[in-house]
Parts: structure tokens; sequence; C-alpha cells
């Protein structure tokens, strides 16, 4: 259980300083019912790596945004170096020598890499900013961290990786000695993650303590001293990396043994769902798709896997009906597409579970039964002359609410009420109600504890069995080899030649995620 | 300082809020009469009796509510749907010349058909005003508040040139103002000898069918799903634009009732000061209601209220009629604020 107590051979340079560089008393955090921090304590010393592992939603990042002082927490105290860090001010947080490199980068993209690092650090009563100290010093931190940058290079012209050398640099030039980097590793490549754990060697060497927030198993075990496990919310488990294994970390992290869903021998049929040759238009930050070709055949689901912004959310936009291809044919049922938008989609049976359940799946303020019924509404079922039947529809909300266990307090209540797994759950349901022929699944479990994932896996594998062409698109490696019957990676916009399930081994996999290896059908 | 969402409030809270609000509103209202030397205690009692003393009063009121009750209603279906409409005075003003034109003689029809045309062609003409900026924002994202808002302007020039020009009444003594419309294309009076006339009445019916609409159409599920996530309405297959441009038809037709109902029910012609301000009081009202169609009765019924009876008040304590904008604004800010406490909560620091 939970040991606060700091052990003598704890890490590597654990007993340089007696006092610990950071300390963490009972920190609790409540966001209306949700306890998302409960009482949690540790210490950080000196020259110590930890890693905060936990699943999504467990409270990881929550915990940080209180310490860098972003949230305020309800209970609970925050030491630097011995001194209680005044809450709710990130100013302090800084200027008490912590710097946080988030999930999702903090840079003006149109300025320079030095105007970044040095943005802020400046008075702005003072006339001119001194541009070769602060170069100098750049040089040197890049230097001898292995952080390898141009100074001058916009930071629209980097690369993800170089953009998270940026932030680590930003931290550094403002003398953070306290590091956390909230899953840094989402967005990288392997070799490129090799090179960040080659920086946080350096850093630690320089007595530097760094928080590492993941809830990758491999990569904390790779970098860490100590590992403090977080579940809903609450510290449960705190054990030394070398001591302790992958398996047990995992065990800890979900609380129950983790059930490898059962996947039946696919029977797959013809191909219901086609593009060739199709390229379009980027979608936010994704990239275009360039020349991508993909076959979804019944019975089967397909896995796309990738690192996020290579275009994964721009095929997903394309089945989902919000994109039209530039080029290429779009076929369903060997029938070629021309219109195309969301209902089109619709119509021709296409259940889509969208990645952003509050910005595409769900109307927060509507209510459960007014979301159940938002793609279906002007069929008969729901509506006559132009008026809703409402009795309908919360019929059917209820049958949704109980096949699909959704959690929540009435169809009247406001969605937005509901916590993320049992909103997905009610997506889930939404879109395989109709029983569609092809299900497009866009980082279905994203932010679901173990039971809600497992129940989704389950929907998926059933309505793969009762003969629905699925594709899967997930950041997670694990959930993709689980389920898939047949893997594509996507890299920079393209597609790899598909794999049978086990065909490929993940080894070969992260190459295809890098970008190396075989792209094949450029149309 | 900053703001924290709260769970659901309780009931309590929720009647609480309001309350605390008005009396804020009668606080500040209080110290504005203290300021001008009036005692407060002897000045509100004057405005309620003003607004609500008599027959005459409470039939006042009615009337003021009248155009209000419209402007409003088409201010709530518009902001449901996140359509920025600032633009109901215009729409106020071109139901007015509708009016006028069919209404001066130019159709030899009895009232039992000429009424209905000149309502119904007030309504289209209104609806095609508030098209315009909707095409505009939808085929090229240009930024509807800014358009509705210039064309009141725009609308209230071509007016005066219109009541300079083929619209000026012959025998209006030089007077910028038009023919008087016909005795068929006058809405009757509700009570014989009052000025209460039919326009309060369809105006009651519009919000009933405006608050059916909302809570029972298709249409009205589609407006509310843009109006709270224009990026999920999207996703689920809702056609946005589409919805965008029927809300503005709906909402513009809405607003040029208010000039129909004005000239055909009360002043009997169009001049330029058809409307004090009608179209942005309707967002006052609009507002007050908190987007529900039937509140827009009750907070237009209050507004007007306030007004006819500062009014009165102002004719016999000396108090400048202008406490009735104060006041007015006020319970807006006061009310914003209210509903923003029951779902937020403040953090200093």
């Amino acid at each position: 259980m939970t040991n606060a107590l700091p052990e003598p051979d704890a890490g590597p340079q654990a007993d340089a300083g007696a006092t610990p560089v950071l300390r963490l008393g009972s920190i609790t955090k409540r966001f209306g019912p949700l306890v998302a921090n409960d009482a949690i304590s540790f210490e950080l010393r000196k020259g110590e790596v930890i890693a905060l592992l936990g699943e999504n939603g467990a409270g990881k990042t929550t915990l940080m945004n209180i310490l860098f002082g972003h949230y305020v927490a309800d209970e609970g105290s925050v030491e630097v170096m011995g001194k209680p860090l005044a809450a709710g001010d990130p100013r302090a947080a800084l200027d008490a020598g912590i710097g946080m490199v988030h999930q999702h980068f903090t840079l003006a993209e149109s300025m320079t890499v030095l105007e970044n690092i040095a943005l802020g650090t400046q008075s702005a009563w003072k006339p001119r900013f001194d541009r070769s100290a602060a170069r100098q010093r750049i040089a040197r931190l890049s230097a001898d961290f292995g952080l390898a940058l141009d100074p001058d290079a916009p930071i629209t012209s980097l690369s993800v990786g170089e953009r998270q050398r940026v932030e680590i640099l930003k931290a550094l030039y403002r003398d953070a000695r306290i590091l956390i980097l909230d899953e840094p590793t989402a967005v990288l490549t392997p070799s490129e993650t090799d090179a960040l754990f080659g920086t946080l060697k350096l850093l630690v060497g320089q007595g530097l303590s760094i928080i590492f927030i993941s809830h990758k198993l491999h990569e904390v075990m790779a970098v860490s001293d100590r590992v403090l496990v977080l579940r809903a919310g609450r510290l449960v488990a705190e054990r030394k990396t070398a001591g302790s294994s992958r398996s047990e970390l995992a065990a800890l992290m979900v609380g129950q043994e983790v059930a490898s869903p059962t996947v039946a021998e696919p029977k797959p049929g013809p191909v219901v769902f086609e593009l060739k040759g199709v390229s379009t238009q980027g979608q936010g930050n994704a990239a275009r798709l360039d020349g991508v070709s993909l076959a979804l055949r019944a019975g089967e689901i397909t896995g796309l896997a990738g690192v996020s912004g290579n275009g994964q959310a721009t095929l997903a936009a394309l089945m989902a009906g919000t994109l039209s291809p530039a080029s290429g044919e779009m076929a369903i049922r060997a029938q070629a597409i021309s219109d195309w938008s969301p209902r089109a989609a619709l119509v021709h049976g296409i259940g889509r579970i969208p990645e952003d359940r509050h910005a595409f799946g769900t109307i927060g303020d509507m209510s459960v039964t007014e979301n159940v019924i938002s793609e279906r509404y002007r069929t008969p079922r729901f509506s006559r002359y132009g008026f809703l039947d409402w009795k309908a529809a919360r019929a059917f909300a209820e049958a949704i609410v109980r096949d699909y266990d959704v959690k929540c307090p009435s169809p009247e209540a406001r969605i937005r009420l509901l916590s993320g797994g049992n909103m997905q759950k009610l997506i889930l349901g939404r879109a395989l109600d109709p029983d569609p022929a092809i299900i497009l699944a866009n980082q279905p479990t994203r932010g679901l504890d173990v039971g809600a994932v497992s129940f989704v896996h389950r929907r998926l594998l059933e309505a793969r069995d009762r003969g629905a062409a699925i594709l899967l698109i997930s950041e997670d490696l694990e959930e993709i080899l689980a389920l898939s019957d047949q893997i594509i990676v996507m890299s920079k916009g393209r597609l790899s030649t598909p794999s049978k399930r086990g065909q490929r081994s993940i080894r070969e996999l992260g190459e295809l995620m890098a970008g190396q290896g075989d792209s094949a059908d450029a149309a | 300082m900053r703001l924290e969402p709260k769970p659901a409030p309780s009931l309590g809270v929720t009647l609480l809020f309001p309350v605390m609000a008005i009396a804020a509103t009668l606080v500040v209202a209080a110290l504005l009469v203290l300021a001008a030397g009036a005692s407060p205690f002897s000045v509100f009692p004057l405005i309620v009796k003003g607004a609500a003393g008599s027959q005459f009063a409470i039939l006042e009121t009615l009337t003021r509510a009248t155009p209000l009750i419209f402007t409003g209603l088409a201010v709530a279906v518009a902001f449901r749907a996140r359509l920025w409409n600032i633009g109901a005075e215009a729409q106020l003003y071109i139901g007015g010349v509708v009016t006028v034109v069919l209404g001066t003689g130019a159709l030899p029809l009895p009232a039992i058909v000429l009424i209905p045309l000149i309502m119904f062609a007030s309504m289209a003409a209104g609806a095609l005003l508030l098209a315009g900026p909707a095409v505009l924002k939808t085929r090229f994202g240009v930024d509807e508040v800014v358009t509705t808002l210039l064309l009141n302007f725009i609308v209230i020039l071509f007016v005066s040139m219109l009541l300079e020009g083929v619209l000026k009444d012959p025998m209006g003594l030089g007077w910028p103002q038009s023919q008087r419309v016909v005795a068929d294309a006058q809405l009757p009076r509700i009570i014989q000898g009052k000025r209460l006339h039919l326009g309060f009445a369809i105006a009651v019916v519009a919000a009933l069918v405006t608050w059916v609409v909302m809570k029972k159409t298709v249409l009205g599920y589609e407006m509310r799903a843009v109006g709270h996530n224009i990026g999920a309405a999207r996703f689920a297959g809702i056609p946005v634009n589409r919805v965008l441009m029927k809300t503005a038809l709906l909402s513009g037709g809405l607003a040029a009732l208010a000039g129909f109902s004005e000239v055909a029910g009360l002043k009997g012609n169009l001049t330029l000061d058809l409307s004090p301000g009608y179209g942005y009081t309707g967002i006052v009202v609009a507002m007050l209601a908190m987007l529900n169609p039937l509140g827009v009765i009750a907070a237009a019924i209050f507004v007007a209220a306030i007004f006819v009876g500062s009014d009165a008040m102002s004719r016999s304590a000396g108090v400048p009629s202008y406490i009735a904008q104060v006041m007015v604004a006020t319970a807006l800010l006061t009310m914003v604020t209210a509903l923003l406490l029951t779902r937020y909560r403040i953090r200093w620091k």
C-alpha cells in the first residue's frame, strides 16, 4: 500500500539531499461528485525519476495541474525544497523551479525557437531583449542535454519531437529543478522516444528531478527509479522500479485482471467499404490523405495504427461524412459514392463512433433522450408531419440505457452530467442499435475505465460476428492487436499494406508508424 | 479570480438568484431616485400604480408589451440557434412598410382577407430581410452580428427615403409620414374605445405557436441542437445551414409582425418614430425570458410595465423617466449575473 516515507536506497542519487525537493501532502481535488485526487501524498528526491502510472482518468494530469498551479486543491499542501508553494499560481511554480511539458504543446507557432524559449522571461519594461545572451545560454543547454535545435528555426518547420525539445529547453532555460512530463511519448515515434530517454538520463545526472506521467508500462520500466500507481484518484501503490515487473504494475494499475477479449475466427465476407487512391484536404492538425486505398470486409475488424496526427482523423472524417474526397474513388457495396455528407454516411449504413465525444459525439446541454435520437430523428419512428414523437424517443433512450448499461439519473438528464464511460456507452448504443453494416470506431475506449473498455470491445466483436465491417482507429497498439483481424499502419497520410492478425511484430509495426518500411498503394 | 462550474443547482438556488437579481435592481434604482431628490418609497408605488393601478394603466402596459413580445420572440428563436439577430429593428420597420404599401387602399378587399394577407406579406418581407445575412453567414462565414446591426441603419434610412418620397402622405402637411391605412386594414380593438388592439392577441398566439415549434417539432429540435453544439449537430447529419436559414426566416417574420401590429393596430400610419428601439429592447426581453417563448410574454409585460409606470411616475414625481431605461438595463445585468452564478461559482485568487 501507500508508502510515502523516503527509503534510503530508492534512487541512484537519492541520498544526495536530506530534504526532498518536492513533497505533496494529502492533496484532494473534487470536481462536483467526482473525486479526481483523493488524499495523495508523495515525495520526490534530487536526481530521481518517478513515474506516475495510471489509466486515462486516474487523476494523473489533475494532480500535476495542481502542482503547477492550474488548479487549486481542495485540501492538502505542496512543498518545494521544504518551502510551501502558493496554490493556484503557475508563476510561483515556475519561480520555485518547476517546469512542465504539457501533453499538448504550448508554443507560439509563428515565432522562432529562441523567441519561444525566451518568451515570458524578460520584463516587459526592459527596453531591449538581449538575444545573444539568450542564444548562448540555449546553445549551452542544447549541447549539455542532447537537445539539438536550430534556435532561429520557426516552430512551424519543426517535427513533433523537435517541438517537444523546445518545451524541455523552455523549462531548463527557466532553471527548472523539477521537470514534469505529461505523456511525453504519446506523439513520438520509437526512435524519438529513445532520444528523449537519453536526454532524461542526462538531466537526472545533473541533479534534476523528473516526474514522468504515462500509462505505458514498458516506458515506465525503462525510465523511472520509482513508480507511483494511481487508480480512480487514489495512490494505490508505490514500487521501486527495479524490484517490480510489468505484470505487477499492470495489475496494480487496472486493479483487476485485464480480461483479454475472446475473439472467434473471423468469417470475412465481401468488401463493403472501399477507398481507391483517395486524397483529401487535411482536417485540423491532422495530415491530408495522400492516395489512400482501403478495403473493409464484412465480418472483419480492420485496425488502423499510427502515431496521432498522421491522417487518422482525416480518414475518420472522410468515413463519417464530414469530409469529401478531393480525388480518388469511394465505394460502398461496390457502388461509387458521389454525394457525401454525414447524413449520406448514415443512410449508407455507417455507424459512427467519433473520436471526441464532447465536441462531436454529444450535445452536452441536451438530454439523454435528445442525444440518442440525433442521428435518426427524421425517421418515421421518431417523427411525423414535422412533429417529434417524444414518447417513442424516450422509450428508445430507455432501451439504450438498459441494453448498453448506461448509468444515468433519467433520460431527461442533461448528457453533460454523465461520466465519460457512460457517455461513450450511449454513443456506442446509438451507433450500433440500427445494426449498421459498416462501423467507424475512432478511439472508442479513450479515457474509459477497464470495465467500460471491455464492454466496448465485446460489443464491437459482437457486431463483427454479426457481419459488420469495422474500422478501428486507436492510439493504443495493444487494443489494435487484441481486436483486429487485419492491421494497417498510417504514416504521413499514407497507409501500409494490410497484415493479418499476428503477421507483423510490434517492432515491425513500430517501424511502419515511424514512416520506415513499405508504404504501399500510392494509387 | 476565476469561474468554476458548479454541479446542477438545486431548485431553491435556481429560484433564489432571480429574486436577488430583482432586489438588486430595485436597490440600484432606489439610489438613482435618491440622487434625483425623491424618495424611493414614494416613487416605486407610483411606478406600480402607473403600470397596473387602473384599467387604463393595465391596458396601456399590454399595448406597450405587444411589439416587445414580437421582437422578443424573434430574438429568442434566433439566439436559441445561435443566430445572433441584432436586426429586429430593421425587420420591424420593413413590416411597417409592407403594411402601409398594401394597406392604404391598393387592395380593395374585405378586412377578413386583407388583414391576414398584409400580415403574411409583412412576415415574408421581414423573413427575406434576415435571409440576406443568413446566406452570407452560411455561405461565406460573414458575421451576422455585424450585418444585421448595420442593416438597421440602412433600413431606417431607406424608410426615411420612402417617407420623403413615394410613400409620403400628400395631405401630411410636409411631415415625413405615410398615408393612413384604410379601415379594412386596421386591427380591431380588443375593448371598444381603448387602445389595446388585436395585435396583443396575435402576439400571445405567436408565442404559443413558437413554444410548440421549439418544444415539439423537428425544426425546434434541430434549432436547439445547432445552438448548443454546432459541431455535434453537423456530425449527426443535421443540415446545419438549412436549419440556420429556417431560423432566420422565422425570426425575421416574427420581428416584422411587430411593425405590422404597430401600424395596423395602433399608429395607423408609418413614421420614423414607429419604434423607440423595440428591436433592441427585444434582445433584453429575450434574455430576461431565458429564450423561452412563453417567458417572453412575461418579460415583455415586465419591461413594458416599467416603461409605462415610469412615464406616469415621472409626470407626478418629477423624477426623469430615464429611470425606466436604467431599471431595465440593471435588471438585464443582474439577471445575466444571477444566471451565471447558478451555473458557476467564483473563486477569488
